[in-house]
């Protein structure tokens, strides 16, 4: 027996994020670490919780080790319920035979069954590699006001970067008239921050049409939404304000995580009323040694600090040895960062070792005159940096040196 | 490598010594006491149980237990939601006398209940008084082939008759048995301290309960170990890991101090045998751009931008801009204003330090500012 749920959502968690090069080697894009105690998927989760959604489907399908032993029972976002709670559901085989999630909306269509189970009047679809913190039941309350057949949330994003996502052309109502991938030349300035509300029955009938109708691409963006636009469905855009950044890329990744050491704080991971959970191993707290120097940083649990520390973030477990010296970079758990060792604009993996006097990474000052060879610097998971060795701008090392 | 010891009942009192630091226990028991940053003293018998494989365990509470109960919950966090054994909270009800609880004896007495109900063979005790990592299997396996009644857990240590109170010193003979027990001798030096951990198996612990209550005797210390008549079978069990304990208010403060030492805390929080606590979900410390810290144990949640030196820092706690804070424990959401100065100061959970103030207490006897207090 199941209890009816008025709102399920549906967190796509299966894409590789090819993107994240050799951080998504070995872990789904959702379990990539974030923020000193996070992984990207603890936002979405932590957003359903405090938005009062207790009934959640996780899709996995690339590497899901990692990510399905951290969401667990769900537990740490009190997402371990008697009813509903958090499942995780990976693709599975039928009499019919068996195929992978080919699509967002194939993935949905092959979970029908899940999400019927709890007879819910509205779906939330989600991705799991955004970082924002976003009340979803006032998404709902805009979408039962409009009585929407899908309120899509957007944000009012520069010209500039319009043309490089999905963007909403509205009318005075916030009704949308027309939905463009990625347009050349952008009518508006909304873009969709990849958040759905749909009224179920509607969303199952179009999963339906378009699973018959097989189109190949099997997508929200390219066949579901078109789909309903063309025949004159209730579409709303439900216009998001406050901080919210795709992660998708390595750049977008760093510069996520540094947003968090910006003094006018867009992101506020402090607020009681609305916390960000997160799993964690019971680490005591945080050493700083009298040799460190730590200033603008965000560090967690775990960490034992004899070095330098400027403008950076460091997750749990980490060691930095006294005369290493990290700036401006990212260092994930476990990583032990050894004597006269240098991180500079990087980011470091999970459980690496960063041998004395290796060099991470540099300083773009130092390439003011060929900015183009600049970049981020990334070591990851499980990687040696050898002795005195160095890992230049825009290099990936996924193999130990 | 958890392995599950379900012949052994662990017993935690969770008020006795409250009286040592009657400043902490005021609105509390000793085990809810804030301890290390992020830990409650009853942490570390607990998650020293759970690592010793002994998954059910009664806490014995007198009074002001708000916090424990709040604290450990079902106890899910130090894995003790279980539906065999796990961890039942044991208040009292008095039904032996009109007052509580007023000794170990008559504690057992009236949860006794609990402890025939278990399916132990073997019962181990312990207070909240003793900060340490310590894994019970040996120490049971070697009560059981020593054959003796009553198995003492001690530590070889320092003991100065000026500072330490209710300590317990046994003498050791060479066949490993006990054969001296003394109350707070007139002496100094070093010598063999007990931790008043004990291990007894349930029958004969049943045997001394039942003839303790039958007498009006109520102290396991002076009724059982003092008593040299009834030549009980003590067996002495070393204990050589890291150990404190808090007997007052500076041996608290050295305590959470001794954990800037990495030697200590490497001892008392191990990979194998984490100590568990509640969670807080909070997100990381936050260190601002003129923060300058030496030599610290923070805790997540912090927002500091002023100077910290030597301190232990707990879950929450603000420093603002221009402040110092030296030698000092600053416990949990405690906020601390701009261009305060602050030495040698315990502050309880939640107290408030508007801007430039100054706080300096003395090394030996920290100044110690109460729960919610505003300054």
């Amino acid at each position: 027996m199941y209890i009816k749920k008025e709102c399920v959502a549906m967190l796509l968690a299966g894409g590789q994020g090819s993107r994240l090069y050799a951080l998504t080697k070995d872990m789904a894009k959702p379990a990539v670490p974030f923020g000193g105690k996070y992984r990207l998927i603890d936002f979405p989760l932590s957003n359903c919780t405090n938005s009062g959604i207790d009934t959640v489907g996780v899709l996995t399908q690339y590497q899901p080790l990692v990510l399905n032993d951290y969401i667990g029972n769900g537990q740490p976002w009190d997402l371990d319920k008697l009813h509903g709670g958090v499942h995780v559901l990976p693709p599975y085989q039928t009499a019919a035979g068996a195929s992978w999630y080919e699509g967002t909306a194939n993935a949905i269509y092959q979970n029908i069954s899940f999400v019927e189970r709890y007879h819910p009047e509205y779906v939330v679809v989600l991705g799991g590699d955004h970082i924002y913190k976003m009340d979803y039941s006032k998404m709902l309350d805009f979408h039962k006001a409009n009585q929407a057949d899908l309120t899509i949330a957007v944000l009012d994003v520069p010209l500039s970067e319009a043309s490089r996502m999905g963007i909403m052309t509205c009318d005075e109502a916030l009704r949308v008239v027309d939905f463009t991938e990625k347009p050349k030349e952008p009518k508006s300035t909304l873009a969709s921050m990849g958040i759905y509300i749909f009224t179920w029955d509607k969303l199952k009938k179009y999963l339906i049409e378009n699973e018959n109708a097989n189109t190949g691409s099997k997508d929200f963006g390219k066949d579901i939404i078109p789909a309903m636009l063309a025949n004159g469905e209730r579409l709303f855009a439900y216009t998001f304000e406050g901080y919210w950044k795709d992660v998708g890329t390595l750049d977008s990744l760093w510069d996520a995580n540094m947003d968090l050491l910006s003094p006018s704080e867009p992101l506020d991971l402090y607020d009681k009323e609305w916390k960000i959970y997160s799993r964690h191993d019971n680490m005591p707290p945080q050493y700083i040694g009298a040799s460190a120097e730590v200033e603008n940083a965000m560090i967690t649990e775990g960490s034992v600090i004899n070095g330098k520390v400027d403008f950076s973030v460091i997750f749990s477990g980490v060691v930095i040895e006294e005369g290493a010296k990290v700036q401006y970079s990212i260092v994930m758990p476990g990583t032990v960062i050894k004597a006269g060792a240098v991180v500079e604009y990087a980011i470091v993996g999970e459980d690496c070792v960063v041998e004395q006097n290796a060099h991470i990474g540099r300083s773009p000052e130092e390439y003011h005159e060929n900015r183009d060879e600049w970049g981020i610097a990334v070591v990851g998971h499980n990687v040696t940096v050898g002795e005195g060795k160095e890992v230049a701008p825009k290099q990936i090392l996924s193999e130990d040196i | 490598m958890i392995r599950t010891n379900q012949n052994v009942l662990g017993l935690i009192f969770a008020s006795i010594h409250d009286s040592a630091v009657m400043d902490l226990t005021k609105l509390r028991t000793m085990g809810s006491v804030l301890f290390g940053g992020r830990y409650r003293l009853i942490d570390f018998p607990l998650s020293n149980f759970v690592n010793s494989g002994i998954s059910q365990v009664g806490v014995i509470t007198k009074r002001n237990y708000g916090s424990l109960l709040d604290h450990v919950g079902s106890g899910r966090e130090w894995d003790l939601a279980r539906k065999n054994g796990g961890l039942h909270l044991l208040p009292p009800f008095s039904h032996t006398s009109s007052t509580i609880y007023s000794g170990r004896l008559d504690a057992l007495g009236n949860v006794w209940s609990f402890v025939e109900h278990s399916n132990a063979d073997y019962v181990v005790l312990t207070d909240c008084d003793i900060v340490t990592t310590i894994d019970y299997r040996p120490a049971v396996a070697q009560h059981i082939r020593s054959g003796a009644d009553i198995t003492a857990i001690y530590a070889k240590g320092f003991y100065d008759q000026a500072t330490e109170t209710s300590a317990t010193i046994f003498g050791v003979g060479e066949d490993g048995f006990v054969n001296d027990v003394m109350v707070d001798p007139p002496m100094t030096g070093e010598c063999n301290l007990s931790l008043d951990m004990y291990i007894m198996s349930k029958e004969f612990l049943r045997r001394i309960v039942k003839e303790s209550m039958s007498r009006n005797r109520f102290s396991f210390r002076r009724d059982i170990l003092l008593d040299r008549s009834a030549n009980y079978r003590v067996f002495a069990y070393e204990h050589k890991g890291y150990y404190s304990r808090i007997d007052s208010l500076p041996s608290y403060f050295a305590a959470n101090l001794a954990l800037l030492d990495s030697k200590n805390r490497d001892a008392l929080f191990t990979k194998t045998a984490p100590i568990y606590t509640k969670t807080k979900d909070n997100a990381p410390v936050r260190f601002g751009l003129e923060s300058h810290i030496k030599n610290s144990l923070i805790a997540d949640g912090c927002i500091i931008e002023g100077k910290v030196e030597n301190c232990v820092l707990f879950r929450g706690v603000r420093i603002g801009k221009g402040t110092v804070v030296r030698d000092s424990i600053i416990t949990q959401d405690t906020v601390i204003g701009e261009r305060c100065s602050i030495r040698n100061v315990i502050t309880d959970k939640n107290v408030r330090i508007a801007d430039e103030r100054q706080l300096t207490g003395s090394k030996g006897y920290p100044l110690f500012i109460g729960k919610g207090a505003q300054i």
